[in-house]
């Protein structure tokens, strides 16, 4: 789960780690009121779920009260497009208001937690080439990007802290500043079991002082459960509406842009390998979505439902390896979905497993269109098709 | 031959609830010698013929446990892979889905330099067919005893390419199902070695998906050690960067961790990739054919 960067800053503030002070506001009011309390000048910051927002007119400085209004007015609304908001953009609805920072002489460093899959647990890492991209970085220059593993049983110890510190080129003053920084970033990321903690940039200012001048927060989704305060943070305003009501029903949806073949299938990897033949036989996918293994006729008619809000979708395939999941329930929620939801669009079915026969006996015996495929081309080659002929 | 799963397996189930207690069930209609099951504070009774006991050192002591299947929920279920570990048991198959991320790498921290091998979390399982040993949730009758071994991130599609072998009349010496999160316990650079090793498999069928650089480390092995042909299949070739589709490990991340990249790893290895889910059993069979 993502959160906002007014959030994220929160979150790391109550683990001991320095930040601006700052407030987030939803109206231009909020906004002129929290920056009198702050004091000027301010950053005015859109809130969106994606990076970029600098280079997009989502970052501005205001010296005064009426630059406030105006920056404000301007950004509240309006539509910010970056690298990450893809071409239709996110509209910002909440800004955050944030004390000036005076950046003269100051030094920018990246620095992030993330757990490695290579090592198997959470790694510190720290660039000097602050407020560049990461990825940017590890592509044209990986050797300025230094790591430390961190061994689950003792935590990130101060030695790792100053192995890093020492290989940014703080200075000796600040590298016990420095540890004390890293350590409750690390804190922060155990705390609340995040899967990327990312302070890009870490400012070290002028007096030596280090603080977080942005932050990027993604939590464990598996975790959640034990943070019920962390779960009050996600906004749905920033997620794709499709998505939100599917995850409502226990479904894993992801719509993909400009797909016109639907399709619903049990497992993960599954869904992934008919998205990629759907693509080898001609057409293109217009989601993904995993119906879990034990679904139930009730989560069948949900996921069509889903399925069909999608107006791109012209066809739909269900391809489904019965294993736990029996073909006769499959069948018998796929028919009365179709029937309640009086589907248009062909629906091309492909059932493996436990019950098959009869699973498509009752196809057959429904009265309804459906078409039906024995392997995974076959069905691939029939619903491209179809969606092609209804484009 | 098979391997880590067999005849000797003494198969122990921890976690048993309503699916756990189904599973058991599948487990030992299939023909695993299913010993017993763990649910804390239900010793001392049965359910369905299966003796339940307290903890696991309890239940090895009493049953001579090699093996054991956890179905316990999230919350628990790392818990229960170090309990296992703990108690000596030499094979762990942990199915539960939705394990938090922390709490696993402390459990595989936990299992360093212990006997015990981990297979998943989040996986379908283990199964042997010559042996007649199931220890997962995988659907047993369409396997085949034969000497082709798999080995999958994921499940469904893992018993797509068994379909496919058994349809094609090709059986298999041990499927194994790695799980699709990002910490796991055996890899497929594991698997891979236990079925270069197992002269009962002859061929190997290697799936993964995208997401981290396994598969990439899995084909390093290959290219050094493997002399037996290999088949792969990366599924979310046309996934989007950013997303994660499903399964918890299943991410392009930074631009790592495409399938392009992991398909060009696997080819220069010698591994015959397929681009088609469906060609995974027709691209053995002409292996096994020209042989």
């Amino acid at each position: 789960m993502k959160i906002h960067e007014y959030q994220a800053k929160a979150v790391l503030a109550s683990h001991g780690v320095a930040v601006p002070r700052g407030k987030v506001a939803y109206t231009l009011a909020e906004a002129v009121e929290n920056a009198k309390e702050l004091g000027l000048p301010v950053v005015v910051k859109a809130q969106i779920h994606a990076g970029g927002r600098g280079k997009g007119g989502g970052v501005k400085l205001a010296r005064t009260v009426e630059d406030v209004e105006s920056v404000a007015k301007a950004m509240l609304g309006m539509t910010l497009h970056t690298h990450q908001t893809g071409p239709e953009g996110r509209l910002v609805r909440r800004v955050l208001i944030e004390q000036g920072v005076d950046l003269d002489g100051a030094r920018e460093f990246y620095l992030a937690v993330i757990v490695d899959r290579g090592h198997g647990g959470p790694v510190m890492m720290a660039s000097a080439q602050g407020g560049m991209d990461i990825e940017e970085v590890a592509a044209k220059d990986p050797a300025a990007i230094v790591k430390e593993p961190i061994d689950a049983r003792v935590g990130f110890q101060a030695f790792q802290a100053r192995k890093l510190a020492f290989a940014l080129g703080i200075p000796g003053p600040q590298v016990g500043a420095a540890v004390g920084f890293m350590q409750s970033l690390y804190k922060a990321f155990e705390a609340t079991d995040c899967s990327l903690l990312e302070v890009n940039p870490l400012l070290m200012l002028k007096d030596g002082r280090l603080m977080a001048l942005d932050a990027k927060v993604t939590f464990d989704d598996n975790a959640l459960y034990r943070h019920p305060d962390l779960r009050e943070l996600r906004d749905f305003d920033e997620e794709d509406p499709l998505e939100v009501e599917a995850s409502k029903f226990n479904l894993n949806y992801i719509k993909l842009d400009g797909g016109t073949v639907g399709c619903m299938v049990n497992g993960a990897g599954l869904a992934m390998a008919t998205m990629d033949i759907i693509k080898l036989a001609g057409g293109s996918p217009a989601n993904f979505l995993d119906v879990g293994g034990g679904a139930n006729a009730e989560q069948i008619r949900n996921a069509f439902r889903i399925l069909l809000n999608d107006r791109d979708v012209k066809a739909v395939l269900i391809n489904i390896f019965g294993g736990i999941l029996r073909c006769d329930v499959l069948a018998e929620g796929v028919i009365t979905a179709v029937k309640e939801l009086s589907v248009a669009a062909p629906v091309v079915v492909r059932m493996k497993g436990n019950n098959e026969e009869k699973g498509k006996q009752m196809l057959r015996e429904s009265g309804l269109n459906f078409l039906t495929a024995d392997d995974m081309t076959e069905a691939a080659q029939q619903v491209v098709a179809a969606a092609k002929a209804r484009a | 031959m098979s391997v880590l799963v067999s005849k000797d397996t003494r198969l122990l189930v921890q976690g048993m609830g309503k699916h756990g207690t189904f599973h058991a069930l599948g487990c030992r209609d299939y023909g695993t010698n299913v010993v017993g099951g763990v649910t804390p504070g239900k010793g001392g009774t049965t359910i369905e013929g299966f003796p339940i006991f307290d903890s696991v050192e309890q239940a090895v002591r009493k049953t001579g446990a090699n093996t054991s299947v956890v179905f316990v929920p999230p919350p628990g279920a790392a818990d229960a892979v170090m309990e296992s570990a703990d108690a000596g048991l030499a094979l762990v198959v942990c199915i539960t889905e939705g394990i938090p991320t922390l709490d696993m790498v402390r459990a595989a921290t936990f299992l360093e330099g212990r006997p015990t091998r981990l297979v998943g979390p989040n996986c379908p399982g283990v199964i042997s067919p010559g042996e007649r040993c199931k220890v997962g949730i995988m659907p047993g009758h369409i396997h085949m005893p034969g000497k082709v071994g798999v080995v999958s991130r994921s499940g469904t599609l893992t018993y797509e390419a068994v379909g496919q072998l058994t349809a094609l009349g090709i059986g298999q010496s041990t499927c194994i199902g790695i799980g699709g999160d990002p910490v796991i316990g055996t890899t497929h650079t594991d698997a891979l070695k236990l079925f270069n090793d197992d002269p009962g498999t002859e061929a190997i069928i290697m799936i993964g998906e995208i997401g981290g650089s396994a598969e990439e480390e899995g084909a390093a092995f290959v290219k050094k050690h493997v002399k037996k042909p290999v088949v792969g299949f990366i599924a979310g070739q046309t996934a989007p960067p950013g997303r994660r589709m499903g399964h918890a490990g299943a991410i392009i991340a930074g631009g790592k961790g495409t399938a392009d990249e992991k398909m060009k790893a696997m080819a220069e290895a010698g591994i015959h990739v397929v681009k088609s889910p469906a060609d995974l059993g027709a691209a053995i069979a002409k292996i096994i054919k020209r042989s």
